[in-house]
């Protein structure tokens, strides 16, 4: 049943993600975005992380993506100069991701150590919201406040840049 | 098998009722809007259909089944079918988490049967926000969808309309959600039993009533209710993003739109008003020894609690005008954020001194 639910996921996110570069108009490409965003939340309840998979909407359906069709519409984007010769970098990426995953695949059952055996219990008694928070605020409390700070950076840059006119006239 | 089919059927049954009452209390909202308009307004409402026109919703779902369905020229015919159901589904799917009444376990041919509450997942409130802002979806495609600028400008207004307000309402929640310790509404209510003292609202050691209001200001907008109705706003847009539609596809939007005021005030019941507890210790009906009859008490008590908060959207849309613009904008970002955030902060300060 898992695997079913498992491989139902991810062919429709496989599918989704390509359509969302393939199709030609930008509001469908956002459509199968939104869809691939749902079929990764479906993925992570099936590996009982109900509150990443709420975040996951919450966050990338709910906010980001809106604004992306927020500014598709505004932009009203003409078809012709879409990948805006990018076809090279896509390539070496695209060729890198594909290597890695069949070395993945090759060395499968060898090379990724088994997961604690009592990780799933821990969660279970706790509830996986609160499991999540203990170890972002003890054993990661020092990435956690370092991305904190990067996202700090990144919303006073935006700040910045949206708002040209700072110590000249009245902002 | 069979086990998975009856829990399948008792499933069904429970999704059919809760979905009958839901469609119900739009039908009774659509008259007692009007009807509670026309009271504030010194006037007498609807009365020709039925007496005092209480068959007002029948006929007025009748002509809407048998009005003809347009779809404009030029519009994107896929999108204006699809954004009426992304705007009603997620309406409606949230009320799978609310409890509506206490919690009485009973065992159905071997199955156990919580009856008042669909499913109790344990990220019942995450589950709700993240529907609310996939609702938004229906509103942006309908307005780029109609092909005609005010719908455009309908959707658009939305769009940055809900952005800005889901966040205060995620975050005037964060208050409750510390002092209840859990996200399932089920344990969120259980936790506030015992008489109104021990409401979120009013509960020590960090009463909720600056969150309460932001959630309530905050609900408003998002089901884009006067005096936050920018996205329809009647006067500048003709009717915002619904402006093509027509017909069945008009109604599911209208449908949408009250039972998400539904749902959001039954959200504000069960997370700050105690949900289905009574504003005294336990219940009357158990008191005088009919213990097995006190969830009809504890249902009427959230039915109450609801109705007071539809009222709500009733009376504010009699007494108040529409925002501009950059007024909702600096409202929502330099007045509500800060409360919201300050509340957190004083909220965790209180848990932290006063550990229950």
């Amino acid at each position: 049943m898992e695997q079913l639910f498992f491989f139902y996921f991810a062919a429709v996110i496989a599918v989704a993600s390509v359509l969302v570069v393939a199709l030609r108009n930008p509001i469908y490409s956002a459509l199968s975005l939104l869809i691939m965003f749902f079929h990764v939340a479906g993925l992570y309840v099936s590996l009982r992380a109900e509150f990443l998979a709420a975040v996951q909407v919450i966050v990338y359906a709910g906010a980001i993506l809106v604004l992306y069709l927020f500014v598709v519409m505004l932009l009203n984007l003409k078809q012709d100069d879409r990948y805006h010769r990018q076809w090279p970098v896509a390539g070496v990426v695209g060729l890198t991701l594909a290597v890695e995953a069949v070395m993945l695949t090759l060395l499968k059952g060898r090379a990724i150590p088994p997961a604690p055996a009592n990780t799933n219990e821990t969660v279970e008694g706790l509830g996986n919201t609160e499991a999540l928070g203990d170890a972002l605020y003890s054993t990661y409390l020092f990435p956690f406040e370092v991305a904190s700070l990067i996202l700090l950076v990144a919303m006073i840059g935006a700040i910045i840049l949206a708002k040209k006119d700072i110590g000249g006239s009245e902002a | 098998m069979t086990e998975l089919s009856l829990r399948l059927a008792v499933s069904l049954a429970q999704i059919a009722a809760v979905m009958g009452v839901v469609m119900l209390t739009v039908m009774i909202l659509t008259l007692a809007e009007r009807k509670v308009l026309g009271w504030m307004q010194d006037r007498m409402g609807p009365m020709e259909v039925g007496p005092y026109g209480i068959l007002q919703p029948i006929a007025d779902g009748l002509k809407l089944f048998f009005k003809e369905d347009i779809v404009p020229a030029g519009a994107n015919k896929f999108m204006f079918s699809l954004a009426p159901i992304l705007a009603m589904v997620p309406a409606l799917i949230g009320f799978a988490v609310i409890p509506f009444g206490p919690s009485n376990k009973f065992e159905l041919f071997g199955i156990t049967v919580e009856p008042f509450v669909i499913s109790d997942i344990n990220i019942g409130i995450l589950y709700i926000l993240a529907f609310a802002s996939i609702g938004a979806y229906g509103i942006i495609l309908g307005g780029w969808a109609s092909n005609s600028k005010y719908s455009l400008l309908g959707g658009l207004r939305s769009a940055a309309q809900v952005i800005s307000y889901e966040l205060n309402v995620g975050l005037a929640i964060v208050g409750v959600l510390i002092l209840a310790g859990s996200l399932s509404l089920v344990k969120i209510t259980e936790a506030q039993s015992g008489g109104f003292w021990h409401w979120y609202v009013f509960a020590l050691p960090a009463p909720q009533i600056f969150a309460f209001v932001v959630y309530v200001i905050s609900a408003v907008a998002e089901t884009n209710r006067v005096p936050f109705d920018l996205p329809e706003a009647e006067s500048e847009l003709v009717a915002g993003f619904f402006t093509e539609y027509s017909g069945m596809r008009f109604a599911f939007f209208f449908i949408a739109e009250y039972a998400n005021m539904v749902l959001v005030s039954c959200v504000a019941a069960a997370m700050f008003l105690g949900g289905w507890n009574a504003p005294y210790p336990g219940t009357i009906l158990e008191h005088v020894g009919l213990g097995q009859f006190a969830w009809a008490e504890n249902i009427a008590w959230f039915t109450v609690k609801a109705y007071l908060f539809l009222f709500l959207f009733f009376w504010l849309r009699a007494t108040l005008p529409r925002l501009r613009y950059d007024q909702l904008m600096k409202f929502g970002w330099k007045v509500m954020l800060p409360i919201a955030l300050g509340n957190i902060v004083v909220t965790s300060i209180a848990v932290y001194l006063f550990p229950r």
